[in-house]
């Protein structure tokens, strides 16, 4: 069983990512997610701009949230002027 | 020897709960203590996990816990993991912060802590993501039954870095709530 | 009294216990806490010595050489790249016969960048005229860096401490902090001869010719080989003030045994539990734990060949192109003895793969059912 006594060239010389970055979803990460309230939206876009995880892109004049790698840091909440951002749980699969 | 393996996520004071329960247990004079975080790159919200092993005699193995006899679920999304239940011992307790207790087997005891209610109570933590360590280190000491409440607040009180009777209030609750809920099921 | 701490907690509790001076250290994982638990002390006031913030590892060192120079109690802790970047300033320190101690927290070298536990950065640091400690458990990192500050001055050479990173440094447990009145008879302040005297101002180190660089190195050879036994009545001093022995190999078991597992660090307390367990099998284990590297302890290991034994090294180290490092030393101190035992290398844990009882355990079946070669180092690991 402990014995590492697979061919040691089967193990490649470096250590690389095998996929792109993108692929590194981080979604699992979290416990609550935002939410975002379309109708209080402004557009300010400052959750664009202060995401620490640069998961929020532009949509016309509107912000999209990308939950695939959101790590429910929740700094867009606490920036938003508009309240447009909410907290919610997320709950056991 | 008990061992013991917490499941979390970074920023909920998983290893903190294992700290408290083995101060608890030096301070009661119950026996040896060992509190080991899992060695991960510290990351909040990523699930964590943190061992401890508690002991008449002194304790020499220095390794991870993978045949644990209790396990603490501090964060209720976890509990659906397969990971929770790996290696647990037969007649082993799951103890998780959680309003309803699981659909219970035979294999394992089940005990189900509102902590984050408790934790939230005792405003601890944000509402959102309120701090449950203390309390679910409560009602673990009180499933083992490895050190007195006064050897508890004294762990409680010493660890944690905010409210100090705040969070000795939340694990006193739990302890309570838990001896009642065991007494109840033996 | 007995309080649950971590590693890195015992290493500060024992800087500030030991009265050092000046204290100079850059952060870096699995050391950082004891940094900031100085600072702290330091900015609390409980810690009365010079706090010196520096740009880097090699800083750091280059700080201490000139406090200690000037007759201070100095203290740093580093692990992996940090101790690696010190490299050149720890010879300048034993070469200029400085008693300079520092904890390093064992932690394994990138690329790739890794954070976990082997002791493959200290052990890179052999040659440099440091002693070498490997300890066990918490208590011990708080004891062996209040023997090493004895150790050094009594022997005028730097000594490491060294603790596997998060086994030992982010782990709880009880730890004896002893009371400074008992610290302060065991450890009287440094009084250093040869300290910079604004009175009598002179050069230090200073260029030789090589006649007496050639004796300088041979005088601190000399004083490296007493080391040993220095260090050990110092250890039984110790004993003596505060009731618990460490000595430079660690027996458990041995009397009867055919085999033995030799381990260093906090494996080694585990390889206990691995030999109480196959005791109750009836088979014969025991198992020897080097606690002093540097120097050397070859005359204590070898009284333990006296008959046909088996040894089986586990290392958590390696030297690329050669063996595990702990094995190496063993075969050589073995070099010539009559009824020379066996003795096997493993390599286990490098990058803090977990060493457990189970692991131990096959370790020693094997040596013990001669599977193993004694030409080739096997590697092994728990696949759990």
């Amino acid at each position: 069983m402990p014995r590492l006594d697979e061919d040691p060239f089967l193990t490649p010389p470096i250590l690389t990512g095998g996929r792109p970055m993108s692929a590194n979803k981080t979604r699992d990460w979290r416990s609550v997610r935002p939410v975002l309230h379309a109708e209080k939206c402004t557009g300010c876009m400052l959750c664009w701009k202060f995401c620490p995880e640069a998961c929020v892109s532009v949509q016309g004049e509107r912000p999209l949230i990308h939950l695939d790698w959101c790590k429910g840091c929740a700094i867009c909440v606490a920036e938003c002027p508009a309240g447009a951002l909410t907290l919610a749980e997320e709950e056991a699969p | 020897m008990l061992e013991i393996r917490f499941h979390g996520r970074g920023g909920q004071g998983t290893v903190l709960a294992a700290k408290m329960l083995a101060d608890a247990v030096l301070r009661s004079g119950w026996g040896e203590c060992m509190a080991i975080p899992e060695f991960g790159v510290e990351r909040r919200g990523a699930p964590v996990l943190a061992y401890a092993r508690i002991s008449k005699e002194t304790i020499r193995v220095r390794a991870r816990v993978y045949a644990p006899d209790a396990v603490v679920v501090l964060d209720p999304v976890l509990a659906a993991s397969p990971a929770v239940l790996a290696g647990l011992k037969p007649g082993g307790i799951v103890i998780v912060n959680s309003e309803k207790t699981p659909s219970a087997g035979r294999r394992w005891r089940w005990l189900a802590i509102p902590a984050k209610a408790i934790a939230r109570s005792h405003g601890l933590g944000p509402r959102t993501a309120p701090m449950v360590n203390t309390a679910m280190c409560g009602a673990l000491v009180a499933a083992l039954e490895v050190a007195c409440l006064p050897s508890l607040e004294a762990a409680v009180r010493d660890a944690v870095p905010a409210k100090p009777e705040e969070n000795v209030a939340a694990a006193r609750e739990a302890y309570s709530l838990a001896r009642r809920r065991l007494h109840a099921a033996a | 009294m007995r309080k649950a701490l971590m590693g890195n907690n015992a290493a500060a509790a024992a800087v500030k216990l030991a009265r050092v001076e000046v204290v100079s250290a850059y952060p870096i994982t699995p050391q950082t806490q004891v940094v900031e638990a100085l600072a702290d002390m330091k900015a609390s006031g409980e810690f009365p010595g010079r706090f010196v913030r520096v740009e880097s590892e090699h800083s750091a060192m280059a700080c201490l050489v000139g406090a200690a120079q000037a007759g201070a109690r100095t203290f740093t802790a580093t692990s992996s790249q940090g101790l690696a970047y010190m490299h050149e300033m720890l010879h300048w320190a034993s070469g200029a016969r400085l008693p300079i101690v520092m904890a390093d927290v064992n932690r394994a070298l990138g690329a790739p960048w890794i954070l976990w536990t082997d002791q493959t950065d200290s052990l890179s640091q052999r040659d440099t005229g440091w002693l070498q400690f490997y300890c066990s458990t918490n208590q011990e990192i708080l004891d062996s860096l209040l023997i090493a500050y004895r150790a050094a001055e009594a022997l005028l050479l730097p000594v490491m401490v060294n603790y596997d990173g998060f086994t030992l440094s982010h782990t709880y447990e009880p730890v004896d902090v002893p009371a400074q009145e008992a610290v302060d008879r065991f450890l009287p302040p440094l009084n250093y001869q040869y300290a910079l005297d604004l009175a009598n101002p002179r050069a230090f180190s200073a260029l030789p010719k090589p006649k007496e660089y050639m004796r300088l190195r041979r005088r601190m050879a000399a004083d490296m080989d007493r080391a040993t036994v220095t260090v050990a009545a110092i250890e039984d001093e110790f004993a003596r003030a505060f009731g618990r022995r460490y000595a430079a190999v660690e027996p458990y078991r041995t009397d009867d045994a055919e085999t033995l597992l030799v381990v260093s660090g906090a494996p080694a307390s585990t390889a206990l539990e691995a030999v109480d367990r196959l005791r109750a099998e009836g088979l014969r284990a025991g198992s020897l734990r080097i606690r002093q590297f540097r120097p050397f302890p070859a005359a204590v290991l070898r009284a333990y060949a006296g008959r046909e034994r088996r040894f089986v090294v586990v290392d958590r180290n390696f030297s690329m192109g050669h063996h595990g490092i702990f094995c190496e030393e063993l075969k050589s101190a073995l070099y010539g003895v009559k009824g020379r035992p066996k003795v096997f290398g493993t390599v286990a844990g490098l990058g803090g793969g977990d060493i457990t009882v189970e692991l131990l355990e096959e370790i020693w079946r094997d040596a013990d059912a001669g599977r193993l070669d004694e030409r080739e180092p096997l590697w092994m690991e728990d696949a759990r």
